[in-house]
């Protein structure tokens, strides 16, 4: 065979992109796809499944106060000491928990990123400025200063969203830096270069778009840590405010009544435990799939 | 290392200070005030209070005092328990706190190391497994969210242990809130052992000794743990952060009189001095955990000197 027939046959052999090779090994990892099969369910129920409920979240069953779970009453996890079916203030409060989950993440993402592959991409003084003030807010203790921000300003669902974005994105602007590092002295940003593209166009057009790998498998990590940061802040009751709800929120209510009635413990703390768990494995598994130092 | 501890002493300084801004300027910027209650002051009264605590004063110059009696060690008196100074009421709730953080750290290095090495040496096998999806569960499941459950079953329908207090500060009252803790520590930790123990397994120098013949006790002990420990090791800092927070809300759960009570209460009182006090010294706990850490690392890893 000469080397022109070989060179056609490697050209008429389709490409195997990074994401088609990180799908064929994501796919094989069986945990990792129950995971997200589980997440998407989750995702579905929380959306839809309080219109198919025949209670409101803040309604108020009077002759049902504080009665246990069953199929007569129609309230499938019960009451609480308020008359408000379990079943779907459960639900609202995964509404309410992995919206905080994606629009934190969203926030500590344009943060991280944008941060990471500046300090990266221009190096030198400022790349050490950049990470000397990353250093420096590492030894904070911030989960203090977001309890302090929320007890004084109030239990704003905003401010939630922006301080835990704000605390979460220092781990991903270190990992976006180290591999833009790896990145910028790669052919294609070279050429780039040298035909006068702006920083900011090489930055957008090919920097970025190459730390998606990385940045997706942090992004799956990064959520359930959110999700758990703000189920935490409302169990110190700083979360969302009442009527509305959080998984936090239902937990520190169910942990008041553990003994009179187990059930308000029980259903939230198994949704939030079951999403955190699945966010984890599908997290894992794509690190697997994205990583090529395990192929 | 003398020169290296004292850069790190020095590098320290700013990320304090950075602590002490933000806070300090966070509390007086928010709403409210420490001498709002039921009973309405006096206004004359009310003005006589702030003039004693300096509160009067335009902000910066309060920034300033505070800083200046800082560097001296004062640390004011609390606005909430008014006999009190704030490092006196630190040092009766450190006590108790330390006693808890500092078991649930132990137990979750002694059992998450343990475990992460027996997964390693039966990588893939049903232990590995076990263990591994153990892990992945003490992971998921929050502090706060194992606590109760732990007291529904050994509290409420076994009766086994005590649902909260410390009642005689025997062990008994302890076991809970230090298992709550330590918990998702022992899960990470486990899991950290076992990727790097899987790694140092299998590199040459322990096929040396495999080949030699030693006992694989002594292999595991003599050569692969030191090794295998360095990612452990540079988990303890984040670790202790984690474990200090935590110990907010399982303080509060099980009525556990620590420090975190001091931390929540202070807040939502406003007393300015007491939250201050709590957090810088968290701050400085968590920075000198840090520091030691390092210190360890060099011990472990010849390949890292500090100079």
């Amino acid at each position: 065979m000469s080397s022109e027939t070989v060179a056609a046959a490697v050209e008429d052999l389709p490409g195997r992109s990074l994401w088609m090779d990180a799908w064929r090994v994501l796919k094989r990892n069986r945990a990792a796809v129950v995971s997200a099969v589980i997440i998407g369910c989750m995702a579905v129920l929380v959306v839809i499944g309080p219109w198919f409920s025949s209670y409101r979240y803040d309604f108020t069953d009077w002759s049902n106060l504080s009665i246990e779970p069953s199929l007569a009453t129609g309230h499938l996890f019960g009451t609480d000491t308020l008359g408000r079916d379990l079943f779907v203030r459960t639900l609202y409060g995964g509404r309410i928990s992995l919206m905080v989950g994606i629009v934190a993440t969203l926030v500590s993402l344009i943060i991280g990123v944008s941060y990471g592959a500046i300090a990266g991409y221009l190096g030198g003084r400022i790349d050490h400025l950049m990470m000397r003030i990353v250093d420096i807010l590492y030894a904070l203790p911030f989960m203090f200063l977001v309890i302090l921000l929320m007890v004084f300003f109030g239990r704003n669902i905003v401010l939630i969203f922006v301080a835990i974005g704000a605390i979460n994105w220092l781990d991903m602007a270190r990992i976006v830096r180290g591999q833009t590092l790896s990145l910028k002295h790669k052919e294609f940003v070279e050429a780039a270069q040298a035909q006068g593209v702006p920083t900011f166009a090489i930055l957008r057009r090919h920097i970025v778009p190459n730390l998606l790998g990385v940045v997706a498998v942090y992004v799956t990590l990064t959520i359930p840590q959110v999700i758990l940061v703000e189920s935490f802040l409302s169990f110190l009751g700083l979360g969302v405010q009442e009527p509305m709800t959080s998984w936090g929120a239902l937990v520190k209510d169910g942990a008041e009544e553990l003994e009179s009635a187990p059930w308000l413990l029980i259903f939230p703390a198994a949704f939030l435990a079951m999403t955190l768990f699945c966010f984890n494995f599908l997290g894992d598994g794509m690190r697997d799939a994205l990583d090529p130092k395990d192929r | 290392m003398l020169r290296y501890s004292l850069r790190r002493f020095l590098g320290a300084i700013p990320t304090l200070f950075i602590l002490i801004a933000v806070a300090f300027f966070m509390i007086r910027l928010a709403p409210g005030g420490p001498f709002d209650s039921e009973k309405v002051l006096l206004p004359e009264i009310e003005a006589n209070l702030r003039a004693t605590y300096h509160l009067d004063e335009p902000l910066y110059r309060q920034f300033a005092r505070y800083i200046g009696n800082i560097v001296r060690g004062d640390f004011g008196p609390s606005f909430q328990y008014r006999d009190y100074t704030v490092t006196e009421l630190i040092m009766t709730g450190f006590p108790v706190s330390l006693r808890l953080g500092g078991s649930a750290m132990l137990l979750a290095l002694l059992i998450g190391v343990t475990a992460g090495s027996i997964a390693a040496l039966s990588q893939n096998t049903r232990v590995d497994y076990a263990v591994m999806s153990a892990s992945m569960t003490g992971i998921s499941i929050p502090n706060f969210v194992m606590a109760p459950i732990l007291i529904l079953i050994f509290a409420v329908y076994l009766g086994w242990l005590p649902a909260g207090g410390l009642g005689d500060g025997s062990l008994r009252n302890l076991v809970l809130p230090v298992i709550s803790l330590a918990l998702p520590q022992i899960a990470y930790v486990s899991r950290l052992t076992r990727g790097s123990m899987i790694e140092v397994l299998r590199s040459p120098f322990i096929r040396t000794a495999k080949a030699q013949g030693l006992p694989l006790a002594k292999i595991l002990l003599r050569h692969a743990l030191k090794p295998a420990l360095l990612p452990v090791v540079s988990y303890i800092g984040p670790a202790t952060a984690a474990v200090i927070t935590g110990s907010v809300v399982i303080e509060q759960i099980f009525g556990v009189p620590g420090l975190g009570r001091f931390f929540v209460q202070g807040a939502l009182n406003r007393d300015y001095t007491l939250v201050m006090g709590v957090v810088i010294f968290y701050g400085v706990l968590i920075i000198a955990f840090n520091f030691l850490v390092d210190l360890a690392y060099a011990w472990l890893d010849p390949k890292v000197k500090y100079s």
